[in-house]
């Protein structure tokens, strides 16, 4: 028999479901992983008891011949930007260590009614921020691949890097992410696993630590699109907590995968060829035109001009609105409070801060209070919203001519860890082709394509019109099919 | 912008001037005449059961932190959701000012940091609040220094969050917070600067406060803080450009409003005539010195950083919520007004009075129409003898009585039944106030009161006849006098009457026997 840990989120369910293995050896195997695996340093918390005690619910459901949730057996990852009830979420900082919320977020909360477990909190750049998750207070994530012939630390992507880390190392079979600018699709490439943000507003943001309200999106990350496509299903749906949660009902996408791609049109942006794209990458994307004319469908060149203002705007809106969302942490209700001798509320304030947030997270609440500030708003933050509408446009003009557009998910294979840490700017610039489809709230989704060179995995994104996952998991259902990937990384930890 | 204007359905027929012109109100400086210029922010709390963006309680007065959701402290993840009945209340407050409705209204966040403020912003409207221009009524009333009607611009009225309270006297070193009120509603109404006198700014508070009471949106709570008013006063020579204004925060009362403009506009006239110059900044008045001080000047004024709410949608009105928003509005004070003026004959005065507060003419109209139905007359018929009823002579007796009195014995129906018994003749001003006493002390039947107590006039023609004949035998000098000319004292032949009849006599049947009598 296959070893459990390799397996998905489909075959974990349909094998507990036959009872070909129990939910709680499932369990067991990826607690094993997790124990032997610290120096991913992929967790922040590990929470074996949980796994276990929701994998023998789903075996003692099963055992009455009750019906199973749709991840029933699962045990999954969470990226410790969610609210678990009870167990320390930190959003990878240290001013929200030891923070344990008496509330779960809806996204998490869905997970474990469709019958999945918690296997831990999943480390992440702090407060999300960041392309390599060298930002968290708890230590970066190592990469589980490395490059043919040598064993430089490499990063996993950010920032949902302890998720692809987990995921890639059969820690977890999936792990929940969530995508501001391409936090979940650039670790996905980066590793060699799938993962999708779908529409803006189709998973509700309750008890979602937020970063960039208008941006910030959950979704999977897995090892495949079926899986993907499962996991979506249960994250997603209308919640009145959140008034930019999208009333609209969630369709079956599993049910309706396919990946014929008959009729279907694939935009090919030509903005996207630009100076810094590897030439292993640019080699990947061509593989994947191929591909998907394989699959039926018809491929078009498409035109996004306002590609290379994309990522200026995204770097005004998103620290505009973390400097606001971020100010609650304050040091008088919850988290590190830093109480010097003899201080008032704002030296409180300023002490606390500055102990409390990581260097990343204060240069965006710099940049963000900067772009806000009075004489310089109009300047940055709104001519910012203005280019983000015409991001927007650019897309829905381009959708008037194609159904999908495949795009690499980032310019470069994974880099090392410390490989950027000196220029902020060159590690924005990695999310120059993920940032675009955040800014117009659109589906988006990597793939893995196969290995580079260096024997690194690389990704190909889809991106998809406004509540079209559907298009776009059928789409990187063509893809996957044809790349055949199956390449993991060899086991050093 | 979509927008829409709302018009009352009835004209005043009085007599209106627009805003903007100058009142006589005039500072006499040692240098000459000052006008002085005023605008308010009113805050007023919104009436609802649930927070602006929570679902937490509202009521006033709980133990500190008891009515705090997730929300309102801020909590990590935590989002907010507009309470539709505070958007319903703000579109209702701007329909009853005339004001334009913006159907299209957005969140605008105001950060900075304060231990009250959990968020460390505040969830306000800047840039689209939900009511744009709209107007309001100030009656003249010559013995509140008011000489015509005035009409006062309403600039805008947007939708907020209120802040926690910060409470200093628990500790000796610390300080603690209370968020109970954090993030309650409140509707922030912002008038033009057309006000130029303290009893202008007064009588504008004492209106607007009346209307919100009327409409619902506000219970216009001024001691526990549901309203409260920022005053921007600024003074200038007649006729010329704008001077620097100040603004005094949280004046809590119309009577401190009026003082507040009085005495900051002397110390802004004092200031210049010494030679110095009226700086921009906040001030906060003190009652107990009847003073204004500075907190903070323009130069330490926060940088807000306001942008849009992100968490938050456009707040988008249809016009079928409007229309409900319309028709659920009461008749508003200066309609009725205008009503009991035209419709029911009541005098300006009496009409101004009784319209002022809601619980005044509520008690009006539901006597007036108790009394026109066991009368069957018209209310009209009716109206100045309830109004004089209801706005003098029971308020005097209620208050004579003090403790003695029972209010709850005070129904519409004994009441109706005294005017009744007055109307027909039966009993006279003084017995009705007599048998109210009696009726306030023992609750018992006003009109078995009249019976076993003996309040009724003596409308007889014979017992009065009886009387008058001793009354002229006795004063026979004076019959003389009278026929000769002296017409005065006519009026003592009444009092005589009266009094021999011990009061009882029916003036009118007294007066008409005395006029036959005496030729």
């Amino acid at each position: 028999m296959t070893e459990l840990t390799e397996l998905g989120i489909k075959a974990i369910r349909e094998g507990v479901k036959a009872g070909d293995f129990s939910a709680r050896e499932v369990a067991e195997g990826f607690n094993a992983n997790i124990a032997s695996a610290e120096a991913l340093n992929a967790f922040i918390t590990a929470t074996p008891d949980h796994a276990l005690k929701a994998a023998d619910a789903v075996d003692a459901a099963r055992a009455k011949g009750e019906e199973l949730g749709s991840m029933a057996g699962v045990p999954i990852g969470v990226k410790d930007l969610f609210a678990t009830q009870g167990v320390q979420t930190s959003a990878a900082s240290h001013i929200l260590e030891g923070f344990k919320p008496e509330y779960e977020s809806t996204v998490s909360r869905k997970l474990w009614e469709a019958g999945a477990g918690m296997l831990g909190k999943l480390n992440l750049d702090q407060f999300a921020m960041g392309s390599s998750n060298e930002s968290s207070y708890f230590g970066e994530v190592v990469s589980p691949w490395r490059k043919q012939g040598s064993d430089a630390k490499l990063a996993p992507g950010g920032s949902s890097g302890g998720s692809s880390a987990a995921v890639a190392a059969r820690l977890a079979p999936a792990a929940t992410g969530t995508d501001t600018g391409g936090s979940i699709r650039q670790p996905a490439a980066f590793t060699g696993i799938t993962g999708i943000k779908p529409t803006y507003g189709r998973c509700s943001r309750w008890g979602i630590v937020a970063f960039a309200s208008s941006l910030d999106q959950a979704g999977p990350m897995a090892k495949d699109v079926t899986d993907c496509a499962i996991m979506l299903e249960a994250m997603a749906g209308f919640d009145p907590k959140d008034s930019t949660s999208l009333d609209l009902p969630v369709p079956d996408w599993e049910a309706a995968l396919s990946s014929d791609l008959t009729g279907k049109k694939i935009g090919i942006p030509k903005e996207y060829r630009m100076d810094g794209l590897a030439a292993d990458v640019a080699k990947a994307w061509d593989d994947g035109i191929q591909w998907l004319k394989d699959a039926g469908a018809e491929v078009v060149d498409i035109s996004l001009p306002h590609t290379k203002y994309a990522l200026a705007s995204y770097y005004i809106i998103a620290p505009a609105e973390a400097s606001s969302n971020l100010a609650r942490y304050d040091g008088v209700r919850y988290g590190l409070r830093d109480l010097p001798e003899g201080a008032n509320l704002q030296d409180m304030y300023a002490a606390t801060r500055a102990a409390g947030f990581g260097d990343e997270v204060k240069r965006r609440i710099l940049i963000g209070t900067y772009v806000l500030s009075a004489g310089f708003y109009d300047a940055y933050y709104t001519q910012a919203q203005k280019v983000r509408t015409l991001v927007q446009r650019d897309f829905m003009s381009a959708f008037e001519q194609c159904d999908v557009i495949l795009a690499p998910t980032a310019p470069t294979a994974a880099f090392a860890l410390g490989e950027k840490t000196g220029d902020p700017l060159e590690m924005y610039m990695g999310d120059v082709f993920s940032v675009p489809a955040s800014l117009a709230g659109l589906p988006a989704m990597s793939v893995p394509s196969g290995l580079n060179a260096d024997g690194l995995p690389l990704g190909l994104q889809i991106i998809g019109k406004p509540f079209d996952e559907q298009g776009v998991l059928n789409a990187g259902l063509a893809l996957e099919e044809r790349a055949g990937f199956t390449a993991k990384p060899q086991k050093w930890w | 912008m979509l927008a829409l204007h709302w018009k009352n359905a009835l004209a005043l027929q009085l007599n209106r001037r627009s805003g903007g012109e100058m009142s006589n109100y005039r500072i006499q400086g040692a240098t000459g005449e000052w006008e002085v210029v005023i605008g308010l922010e009113v805050h007023a709390q919104v009436t609802s059961e649930a927070k602006l963006f929570s679902s937490s309680s509202t009521q006033f007065g709980a133990e500190p932190n008891t009515q705090v959701s997730l929300i309102d402290a801020a909590m990590p993840g935590m989002l907010p959701v507009p309470n539709q009945e505070c958007i319903r209340q703000a579109v209702r407050t701007g329909m009853a000012i005339n004001a334009q409705i913006n159907k299209y209204s957005r969140f605008d966040r105001k950060n900075y940091f304060y231990a009250d403020l959990p968020q460390g912003y505040q969830i306000s409207q800047l840039y689209h609040p939900i009511v744009g221009e709209g107007e309001l009524l100030i009656e003249a009333d010559e013995k509140a220094g008011l000489p015509e009607d005035k009409v006062i611009g309403i600039e805008r009225i947007h939708v907020e969050q209120d802040a926690g309270k910060l409470m200093h006297d628990q500790h000796p070193t610390m300080s603690y917070v209370d968020l109970n009120r954090c993030g309650v509603a409140l509707m922030e109404i912002v008038s033009r600067p057309d006000m130029t006198s303290p009893a202008e700014a007064g009588a504008y508070l004492a209106k607007l406060r009346s209307i919100l009471r009327y409409v619902g949106s506000c219970d216009g709570n001024m001691d526990q803080g549901s309203m409260r008013a920022d005053v921007n006063v600024s003074v200038r020579r007649p006729g010329e450009e704008l001077g620097t204004r100040t603004e005094t925060k949280n004046v809590n009362s119309v009577r401190f409003v009026m003082q507040v403009v009085e005495v900051e506009a002397q110390r802004q006239v004092d200031l210049i005539e010494d030679g110095g110059t009226v700086v921009q900044e906040t001030r906060l008045f003190d009652p107990t010195s009847g003073t204004t001080r500075s907190m903070r000047s323009k130069e330490d004024a926060h940088d807000y950083r306001y942008f849009p709410d992100p968490d938050l949608l456009p707040v988008e009105l249809d016009d079928a919520f409007l229309e409900d928003c319309k028709a659920s509005l009461p008749e508003l004070p200066d309609a009725k007004r205008a009503r009991y003026i035209e419709k029911l004959g009541l005098s300006v005065y009496n009409a101004r009075e009784l319209t002022a507060e809601v619980e005044t003419f509520g008690r009006f109209e539901t006597l007036l129409a108790e009394t026109a139905k066991i009368l069957g007359k018209d209310e009209s018929a009716l109206a100045t003898q309830v109004a004089n009823w209801s706005l003098s002579i029971a308020p005097g007796v209620l208050k004579s009585l003090g403790d003695e009195a029972n209010p709850a014995y005070s129904t519409a129906e004994a009441q109706a039944k005294i005017l009744k018994m007055q109307d027909a003749g039966e009993i006279s001003g003084g017995q009705a106030k007599e048998i109210y006493e009696i009726v306030l002390k023992t609750g018992r039947d006003a009109e078995e009161i009249a019976e076993a107590e003996g309040l009724k006039q003596v409308s007889d023609t014979g017992a009065i006849e009886a009387k008058i004949d001793e009354v002229l035998a006795a004063n026979q000098d004076k019959v003389e006098q009278y026929r000769g000319g002296k017409d005065k004292l006519f009026g003592f032949f009444v009092g005589q009457t009266m009094k021999a009849m011990q009061g009882k006599g029916n003036p009118a049947v007294v007066n008409e026997l005395l006029k036959q009598k005496l030729g």
